[in-house]
């Protein structure tokens, strides 16, 4: 009996033995082995809660808010948590399809089922506010805010551009930014995307099961403060550009105001345009797809990356490179027997008296007058050929800054085109080709393409006698008034600024005898130059620069109406008129301006005009 | 006969010493499950771990007050205590408290009674006066059959309240038996095996399952060759068939569809990790993040922040895992071998068989709590709502387990001179 009991005994110890060494050997596998169940802990307790700082507000000149944030809400989604609602009910509050519904709902449970993910993009404040009262309803779909850009006038679209969702692209490239981020891409938003955007902060909560907040990991020792993103002050001139902008209404084409003594650009009118309140919101990519289409191109940033020929204007560049090649002098006269014939070729001019010296040649335009300079310089026996000549020539252009990237501080500006020797030796070949040949850009035509920013860059710099400001749009950066160095430094063309004062006696003609006289304002003295660009791509281009006052030069504007005709006829109107709102604030030319205001200029068949 | 000279004559202290650590161990780890900043202070009569403090004072006046009853109270009044437990069940059936489909509380304003846990040291004196009568036949069927009516009844009590956990554990009685002869070695073999076999058939096909038994039916007469086998081997071989068979019966009908799932989450049938599988899978993330040496005193988050469900009573070992480490889990499971083997110690220096056996019924009890407490925590047992002696919280569990113990005590300090 006793030795019977003593074995059932020990069957009872060894049972728990066995039970308390499994467990040992299973509870060390869970702790210390298996490192699956620690990184599950971290998961659920630990959160990463990204702070967006608010983005930085966008001021013209005056102080006018042109940027700000408006809140919007993201319908977020955790597809776990959903249970039976009703969805037709839920489906015309947010303004959706039962389809939509699926397709997003799928959509957000591929991502996870239980994470939260964006069900519905920046849901208005009105809609929000339906849902709200109705959201217990809805278990799993949660509200979370955040703000999108909002423009309280309906200009300047090109310039101060627009938000997006960042893509694997930008990702990639930069660690900052997260699937869902937004990012400037375009205009003043993609340049100083930097100082707009301010910096994240990153906080790491812990949470229980049902989410809620329960106090910060390891006392925030992992915490990033978010800095707020910086406002700027831009040089623009919002009354100026909501004129400019009124002025080209049913015109297409550009205009560019800069102030010489500076850089700062006061107006960059594109037409068409858009409102940029179009590129914001939900709506953001159908109407971004309905401008891309449009055939009037209203996205087309026209100021920085549309090449025109400029005409006449090129006059100017031409006339200050003969008098520092020394070809010609204020006082050299050439005959013009209407027109200048080389060879094959005769270009035209329009009746005027002749001879003309420089002065008079700029005021009335005479093509001739330019064929014999632009000759002059390229046959120049200084230079032993003509590719050297037609090097140095191209020199001056290029340190007008035309023929290359200015570097404004907004994205997306092209170089416009000069063409170069070897283009030439690659189109007539090598030695095949002279002066004669390549005379249509004594006249500013042929292979040239200029921006109208170059335009009224080059006009800065005959306002400024030979140099020019990097021309820029933001006037301030933050609460420090911060502006880049590059910006206060002054470029200098390859031109001796005393050959200057003739060329501005020129211009100042233009308005008082010349070309432009009908575009004339008493109380004002303005230097110009009309254009008439032919174009392969209908009737010419009507194109002016000018500036005022000539001395202590306080606005230059390049202006480019496309298709309508004659410098004299829209541009030159147009380009005074500016001048006269920015310098003296009202307009004492009520015809002009309503003939401007009413003209409706659209694309037409070929016909040719002449200054 | 001699007369005791003091109540602290003769005590095992060393019960009473483990018994104190595992009190206080599970206090703590109490305060640390449900701890938080608003109520920072242990003995905050609004949280759980300021009640358990009240709880275990009073558990140390229930001890005290066993101590100083003479000793043989307890056999003499063993039926009555049994009947009274008995009567309790009965009563809670009628005017017991329902809370989630369970009837087994009575209520007294913020504090509960559970009969329940009271019925399991009534069972275990009813259970060791019924054997211990000197001369008593005990393999006769009439012993037998009453010895199983004397768990059984609380046990079918249990079920009408609808607390299956709680009633599995008077099966724990089976090992009492098991001891006393009362039911041979081979029958609780033969349990595990059906056990062993109805797990197996839920995972394995039914007629691979069917072909394998077969085969090991005659592969086992093709070895031994002996005629006698033949008849009792086939029958075997058919009665495993019948429970392969039945398996899905019992499982899809018997079975409550919540029971079902916890087995099907255990057997790794099913993940469903936000489901049925949910306390089990928080439960093993809060042990498992606990490392080697734990995340240190109320620095837990698994089961601070509510991840593991019923952090402070059934799951309480989580919190020792979490913010002890491999090293507490190591050293509460050492805790009960340690107490276990002392019960058993000391049931087997008893004199009296009345003491011995109640004291097998006490290790029996607390062993099987141990064995699916913890186990149930770290996956190897399905989710059974019974607490963990001693560490978890409330009332009637503390409560009844420290008369269970300190009965065994007492009965222990009398076996010099309580001669039969």
């Amino acid at each position: 009996m006793r030795k019977v009991s003593s074995v059932q005994r020990t069957i009872f110890l060894v049972t728990i033995t066995a039970v308390a060494l499994v467990y040992i050997a299973r509870l060390f596998y869970l702790q210390i082995i298996d490192d699956k169940y620690k990184l599950s802990a971290d998961e659920n307790v630990l959160r990463r809660v990204i702070d967006y700082p608010s983005r930085g507000l966008v001021y013209d000149r005056k102080g006018k808010l042109l940027v700000f944030n408006q809140t919007v809400y993201d319908l977020m989604v955790t597809p776990r948590e959903v249970k039976a609602m009703d969805t037709a009910e839920f489906c015309s509050i947010i303004k959706i399809s039962l389809e939509d519904f699926r397709n997003k709902f799928q959509k957000a449970k591929r991502y996870s089922p239980y994470k939260a993910s964006v069900f519905e993009k920046q849901i208005s404040a009105e809609t929000y506010g339906t849902l709200q009262e109705k959201l217990f309803k809805y278990k799993g779909f949660t509200v979370q805010p955040r703000t999108i850009r909002k423009y309280p006038y309906n200009t300047a679209a090109h310039l101060l551009g627009y938000l997006g969702e960042v893509d694997e692209n930008v990702t990639a490239k930069n660690p900052y930014y997260q699937m869902g981020d937004y990012i400037g891409i375009s205009g003043i938003e993609q340049s100083y995307e930097k100082e707009l955007r301010g910096r994240r902060g990153t906080r790491y909560i812990m949470v229980d099961n049902f989410n809620r907040e329960k106090g910060r990991f390891e006392n925030g020792k992992f915490d990033t403060l978010s800095v707020a993103g910086e406002d700027l002050k831009l040089s623009l001139d919002a009354d100026l550009q909501a004129y400019a902008e009124l002025l080209f209404q049913n015109k297409r084409g550009s205009a560019v105001a800069i102030d010489p003594q500076t850089g700062e650009i006061l107006a960059m009118v594109n037409s068409p345009s858009y409102n940029p309140n179009l590129m914001v919101g939900r709506e953001r990519s159908r109407n971004y797809g309905r401008l891309l289409q449009d055939e009037s191109k209203p996205l087309f940033n026209r100021a920085m990356m549309a090449y025109y020929p400029p005409g006449s204007t090129f006059k100017i560049i031409n006339s200050l490179i003969g008098l520092q090649e020394h070809v010609i002098t204020p006082e050299t006269y050439f005959s013009c027997p209407g027109g200048y014939r080389v060879g094959p070729i005769f270009v035209h001019c329009h009746p005027h008296s002749s001879p003309v010296d420089l002065r008079n040649a700029v005021s009335v335009s005479c093509n001739s007058y330019y064929c014999q300079t632009f000759r002059a310089v390229i046959d120049n026996r200084k230079y032993a050929s003509t590719e050297r000549s037609f090097d140095k020539w191209r020199d001056y252009v290029l340190s007008f800054g035309i023929g290359k990237k200015i570097d404004v501080d907004m994205p997306h500006e092209l170089k416009g085109n000069v063409p170069t020797v070897e283009y030439y030796n690659k189109f007539f070949g090598k030695g095949r080709w002279k002066s004669s040949t390549i005379i249509s850009l004594a006249i500013g035509q042929g292979e040239l393409g200029i921006t109208p920013l170059q335009m009224a860059n080059a006009a800065c710099i005959v306002a400024n006698k030979g140099f020019y400001y990097v021309p820029h749009v933001v006037k301030e950066i933050g609460s420090k008034h911060y502006l880049p160095d590059r910006f206060k430094e002054k470029n200098y063309t390859k031109i001796d600024p005393k050959y200057f004062d003739a060329i501005q006696d020129g211009m100042q003609w233009v308005f008082e005898r010349g070309t432009a006289r009908g575009s004339r304002v008493d109380s004002l003295v303005m230097c110009g130059k009309t254009g008439t660009a032919q174009n392969p791509h209908g009737k010419n281009h009507s194109v002016f620069f000018c500036f005022s006052p000539r001395e202590n030069p306080k606005i230059a504007v390049a202006v480019l109406v496309e298709n309508a005709g004659q410098g004299a006829q829209f541009a030159a109107p147009i380009a005074s008129l500016m001048v006269q709102k920015y310098l003296l604030g009202t307009i004492k030319r009520p015809d002009l301006e309503k003939r401007m205001l009413d003209a409706i200029v659209v694309p037409m068949s070929d016909t040719n005009d002449d200054d | 006969m001699r007369q005791q000279k003091s109540i602290f004559q003769n005590i095992d202290w060393l019960t009473i010493l483990l018994y104190l650590v595992m009190v206080i161990a599970g206090w703590l780890n109490i305060f640390a499950a449900v701890y938080n900043e608003d109520h920072s202070n242990i003995t905050d009569f609004t949280q759980n771990y300021g009640k358990q403090m009240i709880w275990i004072a009073t558990s140390l006046v229930l001890a005290l007050a066993i101590l100083i009853i003479d000793g043989k109270f307890y056999e003499a009044f063993s039926g009555v205590i049994y009947g009274i437990s008995i009567l309790s069940l009965i009563a809670v059936l009628i005017f017991g408290h329902e809370v989630a489909g369970s009837k087994s509380w009575f209520r007294f304003g913020d504090f509960g009674i559970q009969p329940a846990e009271f019925a399991k040291f009534a069972t275990a004196l009813m259970m060791a006066r019924l054997l211990s009568p000197v001369g008593l036949k005990k393999d006769t069927w009439p012993v037998r059959l009453q010895s199983f009516a004397v768990f059984l009844l609380p046990v079918i009590l249990i079920l009408l309240e609808n607390e299956t956990g709680v009633a599995l554990v008077f099966f724990a009685f089976t090992l009492v038996l098991y001891r006393e002869n009362i039911i041979p070695g081979w029958i609780l073999l033969l349990g595990i095996l059906a056990t062993a076999l109805f797990i197996i058939s839920l995972l394995v096909p039914k007629t691979t399952l069917m072909i394998i038994l077969c085969s090991l039916g005659g592969l086992y007469l093709f070895l031994v060759q002996k005629r006698k086998y033949i008849l009792p081997v086939i029958g075997i071989t058919l009665i495993s068939i019948g429970v392969v068979f039945s398996v899905d019966y019992v499982f899809n009908n018997v079975l409550e569809s919540h029971q079902k799932k916890r087995i099907q989450v255990l057997l790794g049938m099913e993940d469903d990790l936000k489901g049925a599988g949910y306390n089990v899978n928080q439960s093993k993330i809060a042990i498992g993040s606990g490392g080697l040496l734990g995340k240190g005193f109320l620095k837990g988050t698994q089961t601070k922040y509510n991840f593991v469900p019923e952090q402070s009573t059934d799951f309480i070992f989580c919190t020792v895992g979490e913010e002890w480490g491999f090293v507490g889990t190591t050293v509460v499971i050492l805790l009960f071998v340690a107490l276990l083997y002392r019960i058993v110690f000391i049931a087997e220096r008893q004199k009296s068989a009345f003491a011995r056996i109640y004291g097998y019924g006490v290790a029996a009890i607390i062993f099987f709590h141990f064995f699916i407490n913890i186990g149930m925590t770290i996956g190897l047992m399905p989710v059974i709502g019974i607490p963990l002696p001693f560490f978890s919280y409330g009332g009637s569990s503390l409560w009844g387990f420290t008369v269970l113990l300190f009965i065994l005590i007492k009965l222990d300090s009398h076996r010099t001179f309580m001669l039969r």
